[in-house]
């Protein structure tokens, strides 16, 4: 287990290395200077020198680099050029957002995927079946943003039972907080618990199919039981595999959830940032993610190890 | 199903009534959020419409027509030769942190916009100032180095508001002004929250405070209103929406203009747009009303010069580019393109410029010219056709007030290159006569316009969506501001 668990932190630490390279000279070499866009049409050229200046814009490629993963190692993201406050601050304002978001609608997710993906399996070809797998069609295929609008409209507009969005920050109370984050939770749930019950229900089939289910049938296990002591740990390794890239996706990419319900979450923070080429906080917040989702894969990874004894000798 | 429905509106009105007799704030939704709160070191527009004359007061200020009315000074005597201005400052004005305003903050103000570090993106409302002066507490002299008609109009910019020594260390987060509302709050990617200021040296603020919400998409700002999260949405992006808006009585549509003419701007320096009968061709090609009508949904002032239609010295001249496709092609066929051309069109995100864009390249392609559209950020665009003249035509609202004078600089990004024209606009700057600086503004119109530098569109209009109940919010758009100090409920 030692030594899987070394060989994935290597490689780990391999993936930020190159991460830090890629995102940084990609940002390099989209075109857009800040200091124009700060400035606007009317600028004089002395005015930007200025700026340029006092955002440290005039130090080289390579130093500007350095002085970058620098920073990071000792857990500095560096100064916002637009905002001009630490990245560090920014991006914890709106971790306090994306991270409860992502995590309620992450449990969403399980809650509804693991029955839905269960029942199925169980009832395979029976009208429980039949409605699910229909069900889950219909929410992979609708688009999470129209979903949200929809909701918006009999919720928020015509009910009045929610706000159309916004958050009253958690300093309103847990329960007003949790409200506002209700509908966007829903909303990034119904697709990817969609997905997931699809995955556990066809997991679920590969593993009722094989031959130690026969065998624990055979010792006179009941299906259920059959079921849920030997089947379903098995079928967990597809499912972890899934949830983790969801986990990621939900972090990263409620962007337009996020511009639906206009919370101030990071996937809005990356989308103005790139828009006034506030480099700085792209660099560092893109790398963030790449670390939680490289760090989620290797939790993922040892995972498995623990629901699957067999890859912990493999590595 | 109809009785229930009929119940809860009633009871909602009825509770609204009850708690708008208490709660006077208002919320106010906008699209832009302000990168900080400085207005006086970033182009940004929404900073000003957040802080200007709410926060931050000026020595002359903009009011809802768009004439330059006192601010902080309340009076000023001009010298003969026209370059000594000599201000009155109020008297018990403090800032927000309880400092008191004095001269002193004027000097410090004016010389740190004009001073080699300074970061300010107008900095040339300040390049005619030779010095400024405090003779006492509350009398500040500005000498300039030559008469400059528009130099009290350039102090009422968002720009040249007074901030003060003792605050400006952390004015980009903590924004100290002179206003009739301080600032409270600033959730990031949020909101901004005012409050009163009780102690403001002029007429109090109706309302006890006021938010603005940031909501970007179009359909969370249609969301936001209908749901009445938001009291008002300033510059409703939605121009779609708005009949709706206006048939529901909850609500008040405001239309109203702005100071951004809407041009599509031509690279006075490319061929084949160096030649003046290419250009006249592209003018009369163009349908402005339909480009108003189906890019806008109606909203929108035909204009044939860069010049502001609301402005008393305003010339029509859209007969000078009527939508005549023939004679555009005729034109053509003169200027040596009997088949037309190929040309570039770039467009900045505003939705004026993508959905205006479509519309001009079907029109154009009606008299044979193929301009090739590419969407462009607006970083991209500042690089690429601003600063790198990297584009055969583009679609911009140029929303800086009485802006006419870009046309005398052979550097801006259209290029155009006319020593009459600047020889006009430096005369114009040091004019000082109100009927002189009038006929000279009219003729600067007349020369870019039968010049063809760009095409005029039309004069952006500025819709609000307002609750039906709230009171006093410019229609009109002289300056970026959301001016809330004269905002009310009425019952």
């Amino acid at each position: 287990m030692l030594r899987y668990i070394v060989t994935r932190t290597g490689s780990l630490c391999l993936s930020l290395l190159v991460a830090s390279v890629v995102i940084f000279a990609l940002i390099e070499v989209v075109p857009g200077d800040p200091v124009a866009f700060m400035l606007g049409l009317n600028a004089q050229p002395d005015t930007v020198a200025a700026l340029r200046e006092e955002l440290g814009l005039n130090a080289s490629v390579l130093e500007r680099y350095f002085s970058w993963v620098f920073g990071l190692l000792q857990g500095d993201l560096g100064t916002s050029y637009t905002y001009r406050s630490p990245v560090s601050e920014i991006v914890a304002e709106r971790l306090v957002i994306s991270l409860p978001l992502a995590a309620y609608a992450l449990a969403l997710t399980i809650l509804i995927a693991f029955p839905a993906g269960i029942l199925p399996a169980a009832y395979r070809g029976r009208a429980a079946d039949v409605a699910v797998m229909g069900g889950t069609q219909l929410g992979v295929a609708i688009p999470n943003f129209w979903f949200a609008m929809i909701m918006v409209m009999i919720f928020a507009i015509n009910l009045r039972w929610f706000s159309a969005g916004g958050f009253p920050g958690w300093e309103a109370g847990f329960f007003p907080a949790m409200k506002a984050l209700t509908l966007p939770a829903i909303a990034l749930a119904l697709p990817q618990a969609s997905i997931l019950a699809r995955v556990m229900r066809s997991a679920l089939l590969d593993t009722l199919g094989s031959d130690y289910i026969r065998t624990a049938r055979a010792k006179g296990l009941t299906k259920g039981q059959a079921l849920r002591r030997h089947a379903l740990r098995n079928a967990l390794i597809p499912v972890l595999t899934i949830l983790g890239l969801q986990f990621s996706f939900l972090l990263a990419g409620a962007i337009i959830i996020e511009n639906v319900f206009f919370l101030p979450g990071l996937g809005r923070l990356i989308f103005q940032a790139i828009s006034q080429r506030d480099l700085i906080v792209v660099e560092s917040v893109v790398m963030l993610l790449v670390f939680a989702v490289i760090f989620v894969n290797f939790i993922v990874d040892l995972a498995y190890a623990w629901v699957d004894p067999r890859l912990r000798v493999q590595t | 199903m109809m009785r229930p429905v009929t119940f809860a509106t009633g009871m909602s009105i009825a509770l609204a009534t009850a708690f708008s007799a208490q709660a006077r704030d208002a919320t106010v939704g906008m699209q832009l959020e302000p990168p900080h709160l400085d207005p006086t070191s970033a182009a940004a527009g929404a900073i000003d419409q957040v802080l200007y004359s709410n926060v931050f007061e000026g020595l002359t200020r903009f009011s809802s027509d768009g004439s330059v009315v006192p601010g902080l000074a309340e009076s000023w005597e001009v010298s003969d030769d026209g370059v000594i201005y000599t201000f009155t400052l109020r008297e018990g004005v403090t800032f927000h942190d309880g400092t008191s305003f004095d001269a002193s903050d004027v000097v410090f103000t004016l010389d740190r916009a004009r001073g080699p570090d300074s970061t300010n993106a107008q900095k040339g409302l300040f390049a005619n100032i030779a010095g400024v002066q405090a003779v006492n507490d509350r009398t500040v002299v500005i000498t300039l180095n030559e008469p400059q008609g528009a130099f009290l109009f350039n102090l009422a910019w968002g720009d040249a508001v007074i901030v003060a020594p003792e605050s400006i260390e952390d004015i980009k987060s903590n924004p100290i002004g002179t206003g009739a509302f301080r600032f409270a709050d600033w959730k990031q990617g949020d909101s901004i929250t005012l409050v009163r200021n009780d102690d403001y040296w002029g007429t109090p603020a109706a309302l006890d405070g006021a938010t603005f919400k940031f909501i970007s998409a179009p359909t969370a700002a249609f969301a936001a209103m209908m749901a009445e999260d938001v009291d008002a949405f300033y510059g409703y992006p939605a121009p779609e929406n708005l009949a709706q808006f206006d048939a529901d009585p909850r609500f008040t549509v405001l239309a109203g203009n702005t100071e951004g003419e809407t041009i599509l701007a031509m690279n006075n320096k490319l061929p084949p747009f160096d030649n003046k009968l290419v250009r006249q061709a592209v003018s009369h090609a163009i349908d402005r009303s339909a480009i108003i009508d189906g890019a806008m949904f109606g909203y929108g002032t035909p204009i044939g010069s860069h010049f502001a239609p609301h402005n008393p010295a305003y010339v029509d001249l859209t007969g000078n580019s009527a939508y005549d496709p023939e004679k555009a092609k005729a034109l053509l066929a003169e200027a040596g393109f009997p088949d037309g051309f190929s040309t570039t069109l770039k467009l900045p995100p505003p939705s004026y410029a993508r959905r205006g864009g479509e519309i001009i390249a079907a029109q154009l392609r009606a008299v044979g010219i193929e301009a090739e559209i590419s969407n462009l950020e607006w970083a991209q665009w500042l690089e690429q056709a601003f600063k790198g003249y990297d584009y055969g035509m583009t679609i911009v609202s140029h929303t800086e007030p009485m802006d006419i004078g870009i046309y005398a600089r052979p550097g801006y990004y259209f290029q155009y290159d006319n020593l009459d024209f600047q020889k006009l606009m430096a005369e114009f700057e040091v004019e000082n006569d109100p009927d002189m600086r009038t006929e000279m503004l009219q003729k600067a119109q007349t020369i870019i316009s039968e010049d063809y530098v760009n095409a005029y569109l039309f004069q952006l209009a500025q819709t609000s969506v307002v609750n039906a109940k709230l009171e006093g919010i410019w229609a009109d758009a002289p300056t970026q501001a959301v001016d809330l100090t004269g905002v009310r409920w009425v019952d």
